[in-house]
């Protein structure tokens, strides 16, 4: 369609808009507040000597903190030890097993919340006893639950995964128990009058009601499966996902401050990546639905 | 005050052998605690005979919209029997002997206009070719053939309230419960559906019980109707429709079917006269007999 296209248009002009003025904001504010810099050179056979000394000196734009945007980029197309891919292809890998982790992870917690969220919306008595737990199982830190599950399992590709399910699961299972509620009660009855069970139910009225609710958690929980997996590799001491590029990036933080922000557009692409996968999933699911305001 | 329990009043070319059959039935809302609760029906006695078509009338609150619940096995007596074909109307739910039709269409979005009507027979275990070619023939039947790969949401109320007819015929029930089916459709519409009505009530010969709030429609579709009154909800009168069976768009004008309209309207009347006729009261019943059945 015509207009579909347009509008696709339309936004992936806005999203090149949006990130060409963060990266306007972070230059500009670097040429105010930031170290002095010198750009000197041969473009197109122009020579180009070029110093700027910011009038301010803000901390939190210095090129320890905010490197400049060119050095991010330049320093993924280095090596960063000699006889070794370039940096993006390294990050590129590591994304790569980080997202497969993820995708783990997003699939065991999401069958995980899932069930729990119907078995919690059936049994009344259940819900009132196992919700709080499940709710502060949320509240302890990732970061103090990975180790416990990395190391206890042993470290490996697995136990990343539970550590991403870990986060994965909780916005399911609370999409589940309102979802699966969501149900037009008449519909419901009309199930009654066919003398259908609580599994026809559940699978041709429930689910099909809660499904919108979920795919809204399953865009959370997609973004927040990279996270666990991310975390998780760190105790795992697995160096070849992005949690150990992290890791490493960060104990050189000092001295090359760009490869870290380097392995950290990585992790984000990791997680747009994600996002859109679920969001294609969900077009595709609820496809015949009738259409909401906007679809997200 | 009735004469229901008189065989003569099933009419022609009905047989006399009784659908349902309702006796000394009484229902009262919320009474299970002490302090009474709301009486939503009182010692209620009626037959409906094989192919009838028989309109529930009265004010909101007056329980004729339990009354049909309590036929179908979708809320209980409290005390008093109903017998559907024979058997327990509990009995006759699980066997699948009526189909049901409520004020909205209560269609799922996520199918087809196909595949709702189909609903009722993949919950029975019909085959998949078989539920195809059913489907088919209960949507020429409502004329809407054409528009079986529609989404209900595409379609106008009064075709979802067909569609809505269709799903209800689908396993052939000999009984068809409808509950203000188009009470929220417009005049012109509603005048439309009710010869569609007449048509499909012919074509299948199935037994109707049908609750209005509409005078005349109850008068122009039915072979009889019950008039109803609130606080306790009972039965105030029966009246036959002796209009000619084949009925068109000419029965409305003619001077017989006028009469019958105003003996129905003056038996409300004189119901409501009997009963106090406090309007609010009986919209306090209907809002209990919801909270009741949300308890349920």
């Amino acid at each position: 369609m015509a207009r579909g296209r347009s509008r696709q248009i339309r936004r992936a002009l806005g999203l090149i808009v949006i990130v060409g003025a963060l990266l306007v904001i972070w230059e500009v504010a670097k040429f105010i507040g930031g170290d002095p810099w010198r750009l000197h050179g041969n473009v197109l056979g122009v020579q180009i000597d070029f110093f700027h000394n910011p009038p301010f000196r803000w901390r939190i734009v210095t090129d320890q903190s905010l490197p400049h945007v060119w050095n991010v980029i330049h320093t993924m197309t280095v090596p960063v030890q000699v006889n070794r891919p370039i940096l993006a292809s390294l990050l590129f890998d590591n994304m790569l097993f980080t997202m497969r982790g993820a995708a783990t992870g997003f699939a065991l917690g999401s069958a995980f919340g899932l069930m729990l969220g119907i078995v919690l919306a059936n049994v009344r008595l259940l819900e009132r006893a196992l919700v709080p737990y499940v709710v502060i199982s949320q509240t302890i830190p990732i970061i103090a639950v990975a180790p416990v599950i990395v190391i206890g399992l042993r470290a490996g590709t697995f136990s990343v995964a539970l550590v991403a399910a870990y986060l994965t699961f909780f916005p399911v299972t609370i999409a589940a128990l309102r979802g699966l509620r969501a149900a037009d009660p008449r519909a419901i009855e009309l199930m009654r009058s066919l003398a259908a069970g609580r599994w026809e139910v559940l699978r041709k009225v429930r689910l099909p009601a809660a499904a919108p609710y979920l795919f809204t958690a399953f865009k959370i929980s997609a973004t927040a499966s990279v996270v666990g997996a991310i975390v998780g590799e760190l105790p795992a001491g697995l160096r070849e996902g992005l949690g150990g590029a992290l890791l490493n990036f960060n104990q050189y933080y000092t001295i090359a401050p760009e490869r870290l922000w380097a392995a950290l557009l990585f992790a984000a692409a990791a997680g747009i990546v994600a996002f859109l996968l679920v969001v294609a999933a969900e077009r595709f699911a609820l496809r015949g639905y009738r259409p909401s305001e906007e679809p997200a | 005050m009735t004469d229901s329990t008189d065989p003569t009043h099933t009419t022609d070319p009905t047989d006399s052998s009784a659908v349902v059959e309702i006796s000394k039935v009484s229902k009262v809302f919320g009474g299970e605690k002490k302090g009474g609760g709301v009486e939503a029906l009182r010692e209620i006695d009626l037959t409906v005979g094989r192919g009838e078509f028989v309109s529930l009338i009265g004010p909101s609150g007056c329980g004729k919209s339990t009354l049909l619940r309590l036929i179908g096995d979708l809320t209980n007596p409290t005390s008093g029997s109903v017998t559907v074909n024979g058997k327990t109307a509990h009995r006759a739910r699980l066997d699948r002997d009526y189909g049901i039709v409520f004020q909205s269409p209560v269609l799922f979005d996520w199918r087809t206009v196909e595949k709702n009507v189909q609903l009722p027979l993949e919950v029975s275990g019909v085959p998949s070719a078989e539920r195809t070619t059913r489907a088919r023939e209960m949507l020429d039947l409502v004329e809407l053939g054409s528009f079986a790969q529609n989404r209900p949401w595409q379609l106008s109320g009064g075709m979802q309230q067909r569609v809505a007819i269709a799903r209800a015929l689908a396993l052939k029930p000999q009984i068809l419960l409808m509950d203000e089916p188009f009470g929220a459709l417009d005049e012109m519409t509603r005048e439309r559906m009710n010869l569609e009505l007449l048509r499909v009530w012919q074509a299948t010969g199935t037994t109707i019980v049908f609750v209005t709030h509409s005078i005349p429609e109850a008068v122009f579709l039915s072979t009889r109707v019950v008039v109803m009154s609130a606080r306790p909800g009972r039965i105030t009168n029966i009246i036959d429709i002796d209009l000619p069976r084949d009925r068109n768009v000419d029965t409305r004008e003619l001077e017989r079917y006028f009469e019958l309209v105003t003996q129905v309207r003056e038996s409300l009347r004189h119901g409501e006269a009997a009963s106090g006729g406090a309007v609010h009261g009986s919209v306090e019943a209907d809002a209990l007999r919801v909270r009741a059945e949300g308890l349920g």
